[in-house]
Parts: C-alpha cells; sequence; structure tokens
C-alpha cells in the first residue's frame, strides 16, 4: 500500500460515485498526498513515529459499515452510554443505523448532506482546515477519501445534557482494515456540549486508522473533549482532532492513551478569536512494545487568549513516547497567557520518550513558558510508603496513580472518570 | 525489644556508625542525642531499612527476629515506625487512602482480612479523636502544602493508626514551635503503654520535657559515647555538646 497507484483506483471510484460537491476537496486532497506521500522519519513532524512499515501490508479499503449488528457492539459501548448520544462509526464508515441520538438539540446528517444543504457553508468553511496545519500525505489520505463521514450541529444556546459517545469501531476479523473515519462537528453561539471519543477493534487482524475530526467552536461555546485510547496492540492509529475556536468560547480536552501499537495524536487548537480559553490535558501510560506520539499544537491567531496545558507519561516496558507541543503566538495575538507542560515517568530501562516543547512567538507582550521533565519514581517517596507497612509494589502503583491524579480529575463525566480509573487500576494490580 | 549489637553502617561507602551497641525493653523510653553529623539520622534510617544506607556489620534483634534480613514494609508491619524528619509529600495521594491503605497492607502480612470501610472509619474516628486531628487534614493529598506542625501531627497520626511496638522519632522536634511540640508530645503520651517503647533521636533537650526518657544515650563520631537518666540530657543542655567531645577526645588521644 505504499505506492499511489494502489490508491488512485479506489479514489478514482470514489469521485466517479460521488453526488454531493465534495469532489474538489477530494482532489485536492489526493493531490496533495501523491505530492507528500505517506511521512516517513525524514519528516520533521514524524521524526520519532515510523509508520511507513505499517504500509507494506495489504488492508482492506472497507466502503461500507459490514455486517455489525448491534448486539455485535454492546460490550464496545462505554459506562453511561444509556444516558449518552452514540455515534458509530464502522471501519471509517458512519453507521446511521447503530447510531443514537437522544438529545433534539444535535442534527447529525451525513456529511456529504450537509456539503449541500443549509450548513453547505459552515461546511465550505470548516472542512479541511486542519490541512493547514498538518502538511503531510497522511492528514491529505484522509480527506481524499471522505466518505460515509458525518456533521454534528450543536443547535446555538442549547446546553446539551447527554455527552455525545463516538465510537471508532474497526472490524478486523476476517482481514486487515484500512479505515478513515471523518467527521466536522459545529458548536454553535452558546452551546455546550461534551464529546467522548474512543477507539475499539474486533477481531485479530490488523488494524490502521487514520481518522480526522474538526470541531468549529463558535462565540460563548463551550466544549469538552476526551479521547480514550486502550485497543490492542496489534492495532495502530492517527488520530487528528483539530479544534478552531471561532468565538470567545472554552474549550477542555482531555486524551488518555493507555494502549495501542503505534498511536500518533495531532491535537490542534486554533484560538481563532479573542479571548478564548483552551485547557488541554493528556495521561498516557504505556507498556509492552507500544508507542504513543502526542503531537500538540496550539496557534494564538488573536489577542487575549489563554490556554493551559499539561501532558503526562507514565512508560514501562519497552514503550516509546512522544511529546511535541507547539505554541504559536501570532504578531496580532498581544497579551497572549500560553503556558506548557510536560512530564514524564519511565518505570523501565527500555522505555523512552521524546519531548520537544516549542514556542514561536511573534508578539511583543505575552507570557508564555514551558517546561519538559523525564524521571524515575522518587525513591524517598517509595520508602515512605513502605515505611508504613505498604509493599514496594504496592507502593509503586500508588505512586503511579497518586501521578496521574492531576490529569484524571479533570475527566468530568463521572462515569467516563470511573471507567479510565479501572483501566488503570488493571493496570497497576491493585 | 530492640536488640542493637556492634552496629556498623555507612552510605556511598563512608562509615557513619561505628559500632552502635543498645538495648531498648518493652515500656522504656529511650532518646539518642547528639552534635549534628553523629550519626542520629543514619541511626534511625538504617533501623527502618532505607535502600541508601549499607550495613557494613553488626547485628539488630527486633522482637526475636533479625530486623537486618526484613524489608522496610515487613519491619514496618513486624512493629517498627519510623516517624520521619521530613515526611515526603506526595501530591495526588489522599492522606487517607494512604492511612487505609497501610492499616490493610500490615493486616494482609498477619493474614488478616483488610478493614471494610465502616471498621476503617470508625478507626479513623478514634484516632482522630486522641490525636486530636481534623479530617480537613486527612482529606487533603498527603503532606502536600502542610506546615512543619501539620506534618508532624500527620506522622504521628500514623503512627496512632498503625499501633507500632517500637516508634522512632527523628528529630521530630525540628523546624516545630513550642506549641506543635507540646502536641505532638501529648500525641506520642498518649500512645505509650508497657507494651510499647520509644526512641527519641534529637538533638536538642527540649522534646524531652515533653517525651520524658528513662534512659539517654549520647552519639557522637559514630559510637554512644555516654549514657544515663533525663539528668544527662539537662547537663548536656547546659554545658553544650563540646564537653562530650573533649572527653571523648581525650581518652582517645587525640
Amino acid at each position: 500500500m505504499n505506492s499511489v497507484e494502489h490508491y488512485k483506483e479506489h479514489f478514482d471510484q470514489l469521485q466517479s460515485t460521488d453526488k454531493n460537491g465534495l469532489t474538489a476537496i477530494r482532489k485536492n486532497a489526493f493531490d496533495a498526498f501523491n505530492k507528500f506521500g505517506i511521512p516517513t522519519s525524514r519528516h520533521e513532524e514524524w521524526k520519532y513515529t515510523r509508520i511507513g512499515g505499517l504500509f507494506n501490508k495489504q488492508y482492506q479499503f472497507p466502503v461500507s459499515t459490514g455486517s455489525l449488528s448491534a448486539n455485535d457492539i454492546n460490550d464496545l459501548r462505554l459506562p453511561g452510554h444509556e444516558q449518552a448520544n452514540e455515534l458509530v462509526f464502522i471501519n471509517g464508515i458512519f453507521s446511521f443505523p447503530l447510531s443514537k441520538i437522544i438529545s433534539p438539540e444535535l442534527i447529525v446528517q451525513s456529511l456529504e448532506e450537509a456539503a449541500s444543504n443549509e450548513f453547505k457553508e459552515i461546511v465550505a468553511a470548516n472542512l479541511g482546515h486542519s490541512s493547514d496545519y498538518l502538511k503531510d500525505g497522511i492528514n491529505a489520505l484522509n480527506t481524499a477519501f471522505v466518505n460515509g463521514a458525518v456533521f454534528v450541529h450543536v443547535s446555538k444556546g442549547k446546553v446539551t445534557e447527554h455527552p455525545i459517545y463516538i465510537y471508532n469501531i474497526t472490524d478486523a476479523r476476517t482481514e486487515n482494515i484500512f479505515s478513515q473515519p471523518r467527521s466536522l462537528v459545529h458548536v454553535g453561539q452558546n452551546a455546550q456540549v461534551q464529546l467522548i471519543e474512543t477507539y475499539v477493534t474486533i477481531g485479530a487482524s490488523e488494524s490502521f486508522t487514520n481518522a480526522v475530526m474538526e470541531i468549529v467552536v463558535e462565540e460563548n461555546a463551550l466544549l469538552e473533549y476526551y479521547k480514550i485510547q486502550n485497543d490492542a496492540s496489534h492495532t495502530n492509529q492517527v488520530s487528528t482532532t483539530h479544534i478552531r475556536q471561532v468565538g470567545k468560547s472554552y474549550v477542555h480536552a482531555v486524551t488518555i492513551s493507555l494502549n495501542g501499537g503505534i498511536v500518533r495524536n495531532n491535537l490542534n487548537i486554533v484560538l481563532d478569536a479573542e479571548r478564548c480559553e483552551a485547557h488541554l490535558y493528556g495521561l498516557y501510560f504505556q507498556k509492552g512494545k507500544s508507542h504513543i506520539d502526542n503531537h500538540t499544537v496550539v496557534d494564538n491567531v488573536k489577542p487575549n487568549c489563554f490556554s493551559n496545558e499539561l501532558y503526562k507519561g507514565v512508560m514501562n516496558d519497552e514503550a516509546s513516547g512522544v511529546f511535541n507541543g507547539k505554541i504559536f503566538v501570532r504578531q496580532l495575538a498581544q497579551k497572549t497567557n500560553a503556558y506548557q507542560s510536560n512530564k514524564n515517568v519511565l518505570l523501565s530501562d527500555n522505555a523512552t520518550v521524546n519531548a520537544k516543547p516549542q514556542l514561536e512567538i511573534f508578539a511583543d507582550d505575552v507570557k508564555c513558558s514551558h517546561g519538559c521533565t523525564v524521571g524515575q519514581l522518587d525513591e524517598e517517596a517509595l520508602f515512605y510508603l513502605q515505611s508504613r507497612g505498604i509493599a514496594g509494589k504496592v507502593a509503586h502503583s500508588l505512586l503511579v496513580r497518586a501521578f496521574a491524579t492531576d490529569i484524571l480529575e479533570h475527566v468530568k463525566p463521572a462515569p467516563i472518570r470511573a471507567y479510565i480509573e479501572t483501566l488503570i487500576a488493571e493496570r497497576l494490580e491493585y | 525489644m530492640l536488640n542493637i549489637r556492634n552496629l556498623q553502617a555507612g552510605i556511598e561507602g563512608r562509615k557513619i556508625l561505628k559500632g552502635i551497641n543498645l538495648e531498648i525493653k518493652a515500656g522504656e523510653v529511650h532518646a539518642i542525642m547528639g552534635p549534628n553529623g553523629s550519626g542520629k539520622s543514619t541511626l534511625a534510617s538504617t533501623l527502618a531499612g532505607k535502600k541508601s544506607y549499607e550495613v557494613l556489620g553488626g547485628s539488630v534483634d527486633f522482637l526475636g527476629k533479625d530486623l537486618l534480613e526484613l524489608s522496610p514494609e515487613a519491619r514496618a508491619a513486624e512493629g517498627l515506625f519510623l516517624a520521619f524528619q521530613y515526611p515526603i509529600e506526595i501530591p495526588g495521594l489522599s492522606t487517607t487512602n494512604f492511612i487505609k491503605t497501610a492499616v490493610n497492607e500490615v493486616r494482609k502480612y498477619h493474614g488478616k482480612d483488610p478493614l471494610d470501610a465502616v471498621g476503617f472509619l470508625r478507626m479513623m474516628k478514634e484516632k482522630m479523636a486522641l490525636m486530636n486531628i481534623e479530617q480537613s487534614l486527612l482529606s487533603r493529598p498527603l503532606n502536600e502544602g502542610f506546615s512543619g506542625g501539620e506534618k508532624k501531627r500527620n506522622e504521628i497520626f500514623q503512627m496512632a493508626m498503625l499501633e507500632p511496638k517500637l516508634a522512632i522519632l527523628d528529630e521530630t522536634d525540628s523546624g516545630l514551635d513550642i506549641d506543635a511540640i507540646r502536641i505532638v508530645s501529648n500525641g506520642v503520651n498518649k500512645l505509650r503503654n508497657k507494651d510499647n517503647a520509644v526512641l527519641v533521636v534529637t538533638h536538642y533537650q527540649r522534646l524531652l520535657d515533653y517525651i520524658v526518657p528513662d534512659f539517654v544515650h549520647v552519639l557522637y563520631n559514630g559510637r554512644i559515647v555516654k549514657s544515663g537518666t533525663k539528668e544527662l540530657a539537662l547537663e548536656l543542655e547546659e554545658r553544650g555538646y563540646d564537653f562530650i567531645k573533649n572527653e571523648v577526645n581525650v581518652e582517645e588521644g587525640v
């Protein structure tokens, strides 16, 4: 699957069946893909995350949601789903029959449809905005194959009482699957919504998920966004979340990564209006040979914005991690307050972390800071716990759990937090 | 209860304890005094099993067991408690959760079932009343942002919860004002009985006004060079450590 010819055939077929005017954006993206190709480690943003090898094998390029039934996915649902809106992608194709909308203020349509109805201007203005920030073939590849994508609109002035759960399910029971979920979420003025996104693979064949979600946040809106990654180790993904705050608004984003093969997250926050506020939290707790890469961008385009970012990593076994946090402060963006911190604990001699904070500041009246630490569990603290009768292994677990606390406390939906706590407790065996 | 014979220990290849002999019986309070650098904290840490301290010789018998062969957690479970000079701050770990884990880990060591929530709460309430400690302190992350006095009270509260046979108080008075010393000492005194013992490690005599020792030992240059009753502490307070140093140096012909 390394050669462009491989994709050309699928692409031409997709373009010929389109009826809704996404052909132009796909064409541009395909050209970009053609130009960039699959990123190699020579690409600055992909230096430590090598996905080229994953394209040396054959994958099925799904065009339908396949045969999974509601029963098949029951066990995959996240706690609290009874009270949640549920959006389901199967193999990258949005499934209306498996999805469930219980909040009247939510409008969920196929993206193809939204591109040609009353939402077409929103779609035109925002679909593909992430490509300005992600100049690589993998982002272009998703856009080139926009198909079975979803558009979500949160109506103006409405508080969505029920969260939106988004399941990216891969059905790899019979063959290797390459899936590319795509969504565009529009949070209207004065609206409030919680989005919780997760990735699950069924079956033992290999999967590669290349997901792109673009979110637009309007004036006075509030978005809480959670990404939970705990998929099997034979699954790989590039998961992009591009959030653009176009009015004074509040965004709270938490990324929890607990397992997977190669996982690359791109989280972009574009502060494109004055007095926006954004909080970014991340916890990655990796084992085995898993690889986690968090690339974040906070782009201060307009003045007087505030952003705070805290990512914490716990790396065990032979796991490897990357944190790359960029803060841009444009010339216009005076009075920016932007903070970033990345802290890592290595539990094993064979675990690694590459951390790279980057500030690019073009304005002169700003407050920005970044910091990064890589260390081990504190021996003094371990001894303190042991001196109270707590066995070494338990003391170890308590300290790791304590380290994660100031990320976990930002997971606000109670059932989701409890779920993550359980996953971590299982990992720590206490 | 505790029998230390010719204990030698050090850190990073440097010998600090050069042959300590000390016997502590149930019901007794012993004080170890000495100038800075004499090895007081090394003795406390070595007894508690801190990894960075290396035992170079001698033996320690604790309630019939070879203490030096036990892990730090086993020493604690067997009834040894070290109140830290500088209790560690652990953000993200609630004090209550920490103490509950400790109590249940010790129970597990002795083959007992863990306390359930109700049983634990009852025990907490009882000890909180005894130690005069408020719930708000225990709900906070372990020692994080605690004042010096709060940290030491928390140490003594942990001691109350774990009910050790031998409590070692390592410079518990350091950094405390007189009111805090009084509160902490009252706590220790309430926990004393004929079956347990206390080893107070201190530089100053003032703590011993409140926790009155049966025996006072002077540690200098890695050895106990003088032992006596509580009057020895008063003498040290009055004359300073120099007279001890001079005596030792004369004996050793320095």
